[in-house]
């Protein structure tokens, strides 16, 4: 098993780019209530990576004071919003995959308590985006061709999510995806070669980007309290 | 654009049965709640809706520059505080659009009305938020402003205007609080702070004034406003409190309101402060505020991106109700 630091750095940095990301929708969302359901989200995520990251560390110095090649999420929650249907897949893709994570995580010494709270929120934000598949993919011919791009774009991150200790949780990843998807009306894409590294810290053009954005106070006004 | 406005209400009054007008008087007189099936004169609907529509615009449109700084907040603290605050002003948006709603209008003929220009926000918004400080700033001044402004409508003599205040209300008083605090870290903070801090009081003081609208001898539509208690205090009383109230603040913060002529008045118990740029604040009601565009433009675009999403959810939901049908 990895040193608690690397792992708490992992999930915590899942969370924080997701919730990042999310936030970037605040006021542009396609309906008021889309709206606010993102920005709960997205809430719930600044808040698990806050605790997460303080088992790391100082958390807003974990968050603000590094650079790419120290950054521990996977890919998949560092890509690009795109379109709404994109920003569905990615976060349907994930959250399944995070609310299993997170359970088996709430029987462990280290992150069992954080777990515990987190994976009552991370269950819901699966619901959410999983309704969403469904509603696009059954929805209109164009919601229906841009939630297959909007999976498209996202699929080859999904091996990265079960590398080491989390790949038994791909049987009933799939199953769970499978199961949406049938209900949606859509195939499940087809696989490609995995595109990996995150974990590593070798991610995405995408993440320097978001980095820039997010710690430009920290950096600008180095030893500041805000 | 104010006396055409009242010259049509005046014309629609004059058209209602004088018996139900008479009474529906005498019980807003006696602060009884109107409710959405109460009958009521057309021009009392026509101004709430107006009135609440605008409001409702104002705290949708609100989310945009304070939206600007959520990516960007100086830690995680801030960030979550920042992004339940513009989620808390979506929900007031959320709110009054329903309230509107009883009195017979849909949310999206609202929407297009503010897209097309026809229904107005509040000025206040009309103006860029350049650092951190202006997020401190709103909090402080605009929320501040926003609750002087909204605690004597949760006594308004429509019922579910009144109900949906009594929420706001709450939720504002947190909000200005925060600002204050955000105002309070950067006065005591380092020298390029503090002067961050007090470049956004410089900006965004006059402004907040404007919040209050027009003088009092140029506010046609207050006296009858007044009457049917849509509207509890004068413009400029309610912007004589908000004066009263927000100079101690500065001064507590160590920072200069930008008004050379403020002054404590002893014989009145308030302050004298200088004359508000009326000029301007007309120009930006007509559009004409510095990122007035920019606001509309973003509103109107995540409208039309979103279009095919909200197409999609009905459909589906047309398309699961026909399903569920043929069983
Ligand atoms: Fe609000
Ligand atoms: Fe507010």
């Amino acid at each position: 098993m990895q040193p608690i630091n690397e792992r708490a750095l992992k999930l915590g940095d899942d969370s924080l780019i997701l919730g990042q990301r999310l936030s970037e929708w605040c006021g542009h969302a396609p309906m008021l209530e889309v709206d606010l359901a993102l920005a709960n989200i997205a809430l719930d995520l600044i808040g698990q990576a806050t605790l997460f990251l303080g088992r790391a560390g100082d958390p807003d110095a974990l968050a603000f004071r590094r650079d790419v090649l120290d950054f521990r999420n996977c890919l998949l929650v560092e890509q690009p919003n795109g379109d709404f249907a994109q920003t569905v897949a990615r976060l349907f893709l994930f959250s399944n995959w995070q609310e299993l994570m997170l359970r088996d995580l709430c029987s462990s010494d280290e992150f069992g308590d954080i777990a515990r709270k987190s994976v009552k929120e991370v269950a819901y934000h699966a619901r959410y985006a999983s309704e969403w598949v469904v509603r696009l993919g059954d929805g209109t011919d164009e919601s229906r061709g841009r939630m297959i791009a909007g999976l498209d774009w996202m699929w080859r991150f999904t091996p990265e999510l079960f590398e080491g200790d989390a790949a038994p949780l791909r049987g009933e990843w799939d199953a769970r995806i499978d199961a949406v998807l049938g209900d949606a009306g859509l195939d499940r894409p087809k696989d490609s070669r995995p595109i990996l590294g995150g974990r590593k810290g070798h991610h995405s053009e995408h993440l320097g980007h978001l980095l820039t954005e997010m710690q430009f106070l920290q950096r600008a006004y180095p030893g500041a309290t805000w | 654009m104010y006396t055409t406005e009242l010259e049509k209400q005046r014309m629609a009054s004059a058209q209602e049965d004088p018996e139900k007008l008479a009474e529906f008087d005498a019980r807003v007189a006696a602060d009884d709640f109107i409710e959405p099936k109460d009958w009521m004169p057309e021009a009392y609907r026509k101004t709430l809706i107006r009135q609440i529509s605008q409001h409702a615009h104002s705290e949708i449109v609100g989310m945009l520059p304070e939206g600007n700084w959520i990516t960007r907040a100086p830690s995680l603290r801030r960030k979550a505080v920042l992004l339940a605050k513009v989620q808390d002003e979506g929900g007031h948006g959320l709110y009054l659009y329903c309230a509107a709603e009883t009195l017979g209008t849909s949310r999206d003929e609202m929407v297009e009305a503010l897209h097309s220009g026809r229904a107005k926000y509040s000025t206040i918004f009309n103006y860029p938020t350049l650092t951190w400080a202006d997020i401190g700033a709103i909090g402080w001044l605009v929320d501040g402003a926003a609750i002087m402004n909204q605690v004597p409508l949760q006594r308004t003599s429509y019922g579910p205007y009144a109900r949906a205040m009594v929420r706001i209300c709450k939720e504002e008083s947190f909000h200005q609080r925060q600002g204050f605090e955000i105002m309070m870290t950067l006065a005591n903070g380092t020298a390029e702070q503090k002067r961050m801090a007090q470049d956004a009081l410089n900006r965004w003081w006059w402004p907040s004034l404007m919040m209050f609208g027009p003088p009092d001898d140029n506010s046609p539509n207050s006296a009858q406003s007044m009457r049917w208690r849509i509207k509890r205090e004068t413009n400029d009383e309610i912007r004589q409190r908000f004066v009263d109230a927000t100079v101690p603040q500065a001064e507590a913060l160590g920072l200069t309101v930008p008004d050379a002529d403020l002054k404590w008045n002893e014989a009145k118990g308030g302050y004298d402060f200088g004359a508000i740029d009326w000029e301007e604040f007309y120009a930006v009601v007509r559009g004409e505020g510095p990122v007035a565009k920019e606001r509309m433009k973003a509103r109107t675009k995540a409208w039309e991106d979103g279009a095919w999403v909200r197409e999609a959810a009905l459909a589906h939901a047309a398309k699961r109700a026909q399903r569920m049908a043929a069983e």
